[in-house]
């Protein structure tokens, strides 16, 4: 065991029933072909099994992974299990959207071990939710809830986005009420940003997206930050908030740089100081894994200085900060060496603050976060 | 060069941009045979590149053409070129005197244009043969009667005998060469007199040094005469002579009434000065020709470099641009906000442009320029006088007993239908019309005396919009007068920003301030903080715009892993950054700066 080494893994299920409205993640409405897809799945994630990891962290995202059917999940996480060591104390996430949950279906994920749910609301009210091209009621998600803590569910984030499109601040505070109501373990809250490819973008560009003003759209953000923090979440992340010990451990993986490996189409990895990505195109993706057991689309070796810049920027998404103790060990320098005059300029603009052992973002650098970021660019 | 004197002739073209000197000139050399069809680049006279875009001639060349005339007897033709800009005008007056004829070419459908007409004045008061000649006969739209009666009623030259030509189509070019032999006059000047020869133009050769475009007026030249220039006392050695054939060709002497080059060994144009003579060390004359001037900028502005970095490779550009142009000023100077860059001088816009645009071409630089602005004398109220052409010299108005400003007369020629609009524009420039004159029932001249500061604004802009492109320009300096002028400076939060600063009539001060307030507004993006901008005269607030914070610049979630697309765009937001000037704490793109040149 001491030999194995411990990574995060990424499992990408690139379906939708239907593709939102602001989302240009690799997924597609294309159901017919997801055996297909499974199969080549399957394929990539039993060639793992002459690595020896050992999987800490392990997270099935999407698209929808809760729209395949319970066979499909059953032989998916079999695989899984048979071909890679998942840790005892493993986290298993799984993403799922309210209208693709049923009771079995949720007995089922708990049976095969997954023991987090991360939930896709994005808000509570229906007009919203359907500007958004979601699929789904705001009761929907009430009973799904319901439903997972009735399977066994302890661990739920549910997610939440705010700045849409005719959401008003007022509809945002009302949004974060009805989800404390349910106690879940973990909250995201994105901002939105609208995205070339969507249909937000073809929208805005057409004139016909009118989104919060910029002051509407922090004052929803530092509200969610003064209710959650207020209800005893932690606000641990840029976008997270969780109970104590509930972050999500599989996404500090990224944030703490530690090596992760994607699979399925489009997924990223990062290893052995490569980062790396397979086809996000189905076909593309499906045929390579065929042809060739890889679907590896491009492979970047990160140079040091600019393994030092991203140590950098993802610690500091986090509210504890970037340590100086930690970069010194994986860098062998002192940050206070490498960045001196970033630091100091950022401080002097009061976007970064030090102590002892950390920098983290203020207040205000965490709206002009990456005003922070781009200063530790190579 | 067995042609004797008799049979020389010394001619120049006059005509306005796109009337079809050039196409002339070409065809003149083809049909002598001086430069064959083949290996003919389109228009030899015109040498850089930027001047054939622009179809207009910036600096003078001359070729040398034999011509066999119908009388059965060879003849040596010397065409001089002139430039056709009025920052030019001293230039074209220098190559007129080296001339005892000149070809004046009408477009046969657009007529006179002012630039014709002071070129043509000019070439009156050097007492040249004036040869009228149609052009572009072949077009539909051509009425070369017409023409002739704008000649005849505008100059007051007999036109009736002018030569319809189209240079395109090669039509009447012997009729022209003919004109030229029959009424030009052959050049006077003995060969016995001690050397007297003008300088019309000057180059920078890098194995020859500088080389002097000469007339030569009085007496001879051969190589290793020992020569002085008359303006300066300078001697130097001839190292070679020759004449244009149309590539230089050296020759073993030139006399009286021939026109060619000399180089002696001269480090830098600024030794061959257009208009200067240059005579014998040793048996020298008497007396300069006439009607020498040393070249005086007229028009300032600082040039920097975008890149700091640069600032080695303009200071190298300009002291090169500046051996083959002697009328280029520059000096260095720095700026708050735009690090170190150069004050340079030039004839007028049309020389800044023309600079600038090579800088840019030629020199593969990227520059940020300041508003322009000529000098102004300013009396103090301690008796002294001080001249200022950079606003950041602008004395503590409290100091200021009264300011001089440059003016100028310009002639405008119009068609009628917009002397209004173009009335009303010469009134906003703080003009004052002197006279207007109809040519015929279309067309008029407008004379307006006006501050050149106004002309070099954004007049010639203005006048294209407002004539559609129908209206000609001419000025000439002709004095200075006081004027009520204040200095604007613009300030960002609260900081002045020494290149946004300019000198400005009082009042037009609190127009220009809120329009480039304005502008500034729309060019500088949000920041962390709110950005003021304010115009202001001494302390004087008079404009303010305010850029609103910027409030948020956070990636929300970086999906799945993928860090390398989130890197991209900080990349990208760095790139822009770059490209910033930072003043105070202000970043400032390089649009800014443009703001202050030109105004809607």
């Amino acid at each position: 065991m001491k030999s194995m080494k411990t990574i995060g893994l990424y499992l990408h299920i690139p379906f939708c029933i239907k593709k939102c409205n602001y989302c240009d993640f690799t997924s597609y409405e294309s159901l017919e072909q997801v055996p297909e897809y499974l199969a080549a799945l399957k394929k990539e994630i039993s060639n793992l099994e002459k690595h020896k990891f050992s999987v800490n962290t392990l997270y099935i995202g999407g698209g929808t992974p809760t729209v395949l059917s319970e066979n499909q999940l059953f032989s998916l996480l079999n695989v899984l299990h048979k071909s890679i060591h998942i840790a005892k104390e493993a986290e298993i996430s799984i993403e799922a959207n309210p209208g693709t949950l049923t009771r079995e279906k949720l007995c089922l994920l708990k049976k095969l071990g997954i023991n987090r749910l991360s939930i896709g609301l994005q808000a509570c009210q229906n007009s919203l939710l359907q500007t958004m091209g979601r699929i789904h009621t705001v009761e929907e998600f009430e009973s799904n809830f319901e439903a997972a803590r009735d399977a066994g569910f302890d661990n739920i984030n549910v997610d939440l986005i705010f700045g849409l499109p005719g959401q008003s601040p007022e509809d945002f505070e009302k949004t974060l009420t009805h989800v404390l109501s349910f106690s879940p373990e973990h909250i995201s809250c994105y901002a939105l940003s609208v995205e070339e490819g969507t249909k937000f973008y073809e929208w805005q560009k057409e004139g016909r997206l009118v989104l919060p003003s910029d002051d509407e759209e922090r004052k929803m953000y530092h509200k969610a930050i003064e209710i959650l923090t207020h209800e005893g979440y932690e606000h641990y992340e840029i976008s997270n908030f969780s109970l104590p010990g509930r972050e999500c451990r599989h996404n500090l993986t990224y944030w703490t740089y530690e090596e992760y490996l994607g699979l399925g189409a489009g997924a990223h990895s990062f290893f052995d100081n490569k980062r790396f990505y397979n086809h996000p195109g189905l076909s593309e993706y499906i045929e390579s894994i065929n042809m060739s057991s890889s679907a590896i689309a491009n492979i970047e070796l990160i140079s040091e200085k600019e393994q030092q810049a991203e140590f950098c920027f993802m610690a500091l998404r986090l509210l504890k900060g970037l340590s100086k103790d930690a970069f010194k060990r994986r860098f062998n320098r002192e940050i206070t060496q490498v960045y001196e005059s970033a630091i100091d300029k950022l401080k002097k603009q009061g976007l970064l603050q030090e102590n002892s052992e950390y920098f983290r973002l203020t207040a205000p650098g965490l709206d002009f976060a990456n005003a922070v970021f781009m200063e530790f660019l190579p | 060069m067995s042609i004797p004197r008799e049979r020389i002739r010394n001619f120049c073209i006059i005509a306005h941009i796109d009337h079809g000197k050039s196409t002339l000139a070409d065809r003149l050399l083809e049909y002598t045979g001086t430069i064959s069809n083949r290996k003919m680049e389109e228009q030899v006279l015109d040498k850089m590149d930027l001047e054939k875009e622009r179809g207009i001639t910036i600096k003078a060349k001359a070729v040398r053409m034999i011509y066999r005339a119908d009388d059965g007897y060879d003849y040596l033709l010397n065409l001089i070129d002139t430039p056709g800009h009025v920052d030019f005008s001293y230039e074209v007056s220098r190559s007129l005197a080296a001339c005892e004829g000149a070809l004046l070419v009408v477009d046969a459908s657009q007529g006179i244009e002012a630039q014709t007409l002071a070129n043509t004045y000019l070439a009156l008061e050097n007492n040249l043969e004036i040869i009228p000649v149609i052009n572009k006969i072949d077009l539909a739209s051509a009425d070369p009667e017409e023409a002739k009666r704008e000649i005849e009623e505008i100059i007051g030259l007999d036109a009736q005998n002018a030569i319809l030509t189209s240079a395109k189509e090669g039509q009447g070019i012997k009729e022209v060469l003919e004109a030229i032999v029959k009424l030009v006059p052959p050049p006077e000047g003995s060969s016995d007199k001690p050397l007297r020869s003008l300088i019309f133009d000057s180059m920078y050769d890098s194995y020859k040094g500088a080389v002097a475009f000469v007339r030569i007026m009085d007496g001879s030249i051969r190589p290793r005469q020992l020569i002085k220039m008359m303006s300066t006392g300078k001697t130097f050695e001839v190292t070679e002579i020759g004449v244009f054939n149309p590539d230089m060709q050296p020759v073993d002497y030139l006399e009286a009434g021939q026109v060619g080059y000399v180089a002696a060994s001269i480090k830098n144009v600024i030794d061959t000065r257009v208009g200067d003579t240059i005579t014998d060390a040793q048996k020298p004359a008497k007396q300069a020709l006439p009607g020498y001037r040393k070249a005086v900028p007229m028009v300032f502005c600082g040039m920097y470099p975008a890149e700091g970095e640069e600032y080695e490779n303009l200071k190298e550009a300009l002291g090169k641009l500046q051996l083959s142009d002697a009328s280029l000023f520059f000096e260095p100077e720095s700026s708050a906000a735009l690090g170190f860059g150069f004050r340079c001088g030039f004839l007028g816009l049309l020389h800044m442009d023309v600079v600038q645009e090579r800088l840019e071409r030629e020199y593969n630089l990227n520059l940020i320029t300041t508003a322009p602005s000529v000098i102004y004398k300013i009396t103090k109220t301690d008796g002294s006088t001080i001249d200022v052409d950079n606003p950041t010299n602008f004395p503590n108005p409290a100091e200021i007993e009264c300011i001089e400003e440059p003016y100028v007369e310009a002639s405008i020629m119009l068609p009628t239908e917009y002397v209004g609009p173009v009335m009303e524009l010469c009134q906003e420039k703080r003009g004052s019309m002197k006279n207007m004159e109809y040519i015929n029932e279309r067309r008029v001249i407008l004379r307006y005396e006006m501050p050149l500061s106004e002309i070099i604004y954004d007049l010639f802009d203005q006048l294209k919009s407002r004539t559609r492109g129908y209206a000609s320009l001419d000025y000439e300096l002709i004095g200075y007068r006081k004027s009520d002028m204040v200095k604007l400076d613009i300030l960002l939060n609260g900081e002045v920003v020494d290149a946004l600063s300019f000198i400005v009539h009082k009042d037009k001060a609190y127009s220009r301030g809120r329009q480039i307030a304005e502008k500034l507004k729309e060019v500088i993006p949000r920041q962390m903080f709110e950005v003021a901008i304010q115009a202001a005269i001494g302390g004087k607030i008079i404009a303010r715009e305010t850029v609103r914070a910027l409030r948020k610049n956070v990636l929300a979630k970086c999906y799945g892993g993928d860090i390398t697309r989130k890197k991209k765009l900080l990349e990208k937001q760095k790139e822009g950054k770059k490209r910033m000037r930072q003043i105070g704490s202000v970043q400032v793109p390089q649009e800014a700066f443009m703001a202050v040149l030109k105004m809607e």
